[in-house]
């Protein structure tokens, strides 16, 4: 299969502050420690958007944000797959409780924060970019299968594609329901020309279901675990020790996504 | 561009395991989160124990759902673009396809009344107090609907005498979280795009089954999108006079009854549209017409600007 080049990376989870910062905690070099998340900005968006976006959009552009400044390219360029297994639950949470009060009091707002493809429409206003964007959902599996997504769309148009992935905690009492314990979000850009400046070439595989690579960091692993946008930690981890190497990811109650990685 | 009840034999032409699933929702099954809250302990704030979020609100269920019940092991994605979901699914299984992560996919759509739709579209205004008239004069905003459409897209041999999918065009607006361009240029973008893949000029196609909401500016913003791609003379409607905005699942039934005009050689009028708006320029059609086609366009677009066409032809064989 053709590889694709990872060109440039974005980051944010508790205890990973940005792809460089977070580098050392990836080789193995220091251990993971779960400081609280870093307050995600998302300086692209114009103040008057960013007051009414929440913690769920502000999380998957800052990351979307940090990978294209790491490619200096030009994003109206780029096309974007926006990965989530539950999107906004923080507004879905709102709408429900309005629900149940007397005249129903949707917030046009809320409501039209509530769809899955919120992250993307502000990433293109943001971005002035008029390329596709997907978003999509595969429950625990969203990562890899974002990123099977992300390099067909790279491949079929002959374009860099922009893969986002981002998961956070559910407010009570949908928490109860599906739990992850902490926020996540990583951005990765994909060319299918390789270039001087990628961080790794890549080429996936989908195979049966067999074991896939956990971590050995404990504070990694939980992550790893506990949010479906981190299941692709071991990629970044493969990446980051800039060495070859195969990675197996979940890509499916029946499958696992390979992916063979070289610098 | 197959029939559903041809997965059972396709399954066994191409192994569980090659056909992928893509499923285009844009609520999901938000409407048992919305029941459940309204069933909440009143002391402890808790959800009834019966609610199942994974299998019901969380977007990919209606694929999760697909997925076990045909018994496939592939790929399997839920796309939710709001109201372009289910024609993008065609986008991406044919990418899938092409990248050789399946040979053939089930694509489909789904969305369900719930309250959020409902209470949310008259929130911003845009829901009209009767059935939509798309292109109307008094067309005052969208009706919401519901349905579930499914198809097998395979790669077409030479003897097929089936619907294609010639081509596909996606764009972002870049203007707006709810209102259309008003120029409608990221929707332009998505036709362009669709006949560029497939190498077809505008003048070919016989019939554009428009988005066609009947919101006063979604239409306005589409009727100059199609002006500026196809002029005033390529035959158009909107069948959401026919069955209300289903949402996440209009790009698949659209897709089907474009597939269904083909065969049939049909342009379908618009229910409930009496006077047409004198201020938009297409070509619209407001009474049924019966005559051959061979290249036809399917428009969906969705909050946060996404736009997708779908352009299918009758295979020549």
């Amino acid at each position: 299969m053709k590889p694709l080049a990872v060109e440039s990376i974005g980051l944010l989870a508790p205890g990973l502050s940005g792809w460089a910062a977070s580098r050392e905690v990836l080789i193995g070099a220091r251990a993971h420690a779960a400081e609280p998340l870093p307050v995600a900005i998302a300086t692209l968006l114009p103040a008057n958007e960013r007051r009414r976006t929440t913690v769920t959009i502000k999380l998957a552009l800052q990351v979307a944000q940090e990978a294209m400044a790491e490619a200096a390219g030009d994003a109206r360029t780029v096309s974007a797959v926006f990965a989530s297994s539950g999107g906004d639950s923080e507004i879905l949470d709102k709408i429900c409780t309005a629900l149940t009060q007397p005249d129903r009091p949707v917030s046009p707002t809320h409501f039209h924060q509530s769809v899955h493809n919120t992250p993307a429409g502000y990433w293109s206003i943001a971005t002035s970019c008029r390329q596709p964007s997907l978003s999509l959902s595969a429950y625990d599996h969203s990562f890899a299968t974002g990123l099977s997504e992300a390099a067909a769309l790279a491949w079929a148009e002959a374009a860099q594609v922009l893969l986002v992935a981002y998961d956070l905690p559910l407010p009570f009492p949908l928490a109860e329901r599906r739990h992850i314990v902490a926020p996540f979000a990583v951005a990765l850009l994909l060319n299918p020309v390789s270039t001087e400046r990628r961080q790794a070439l890549i080429r996936l595989r989908r195979l049966p279901a067999g074991p896939v690579d956990r971590l050995d960091d404990p504070g990694l692993e939980r992550l790893r675990a506990d949010n479906p946008a981190a299941r692709g930690l071991p990629l970044l981890c493969a990446i980051a020790r800039r060495a070859a190497g195969l990675v197996m990811l979940p890509a499916g109650e029946d499958a696992a996504l390979q992916v063979e990685v070289e610098r | 561009m197959g029939s559903p009840w041809r997965s059972g034999e396709a399954k066994t032409r191409y192994g569980a395991d090659r056909i992928g699933v893509f499923v285009g929702t844009s609520t999901s099954g938000i409407g048992a989160t919305e029941h459940a809250y309204r069933q909440r302990d009143p002391l402890t704030g808790k959800l009834p124990a019966s609610f199942d979020y994974r299998h019901t609100h969380n977007v990919f269920s209606v694929a999760d759902f697909t997925r076990q019940w045909l018994g496939l092991t592939g790929v399997a994605l839920a796309i939710s673009t709001a109201c372009s979901s289910s024609a993008k699914a065609f986008a991406s299984a044919w990418r899938h396809m092409r990248a050789g992560f399946c040979d053939a996919a089930v694509v489909g759509g789904v969305d369900s009344l719930c309250l959020t739709t409902l209470y949310g579209f008259n929130a911003l205004g845009l829901a009209s107090s009767r059935p939509c008239r798309p292109w109307d004069i008094e067309r005052d905003g969208l009706t919401v609907g519901e349905a579930a459409g499914f198809v097998l897209l395979e790669w077409a041999k030479p003897e097929d005498q089936r619907v294609l999918l010639l081509g596909y065009g996606e764009s972002s607006d870049a203007h707006h979280m709810t209102a259309a361009h008003p120029e409608g240029a990221g929707a332009a973008l998505a036709m362009q795009q669709a006949l560029a893949r497939a190498a077809v000029a505008p003048e070919q196609v016989d019939y554009i089954n428009l988005h066609g909401t009947a919101t006063p500016l979604n239409d306005a913003a589409e009727d100059r999108a199609v002006l500026r791609v196809f002029g005033p003379a390529t035959p158009c409607s909107s069948t959401k006079g026919w069955t209300g905005h289903t949402l996440g699942a209009a790009g698949i039934t659209e897709a089907i009854f474009v597939a269904l005009c083909l065969e049939h050689g049909l342009i379908p009028g618009i229910l409930n549209t009496h006077q047409r708006d004198p201020a938009l320029g297409a070509g619209v059609v407001l009474e049924n017409q019966e005559r051959p086609l061979r290249l036809a366009l399917s428009n969906s677009f969705g909050f946060g600007g996404t736009n997708c066409s779908l352009l299918f032809g009758r295979s020549s064989a």
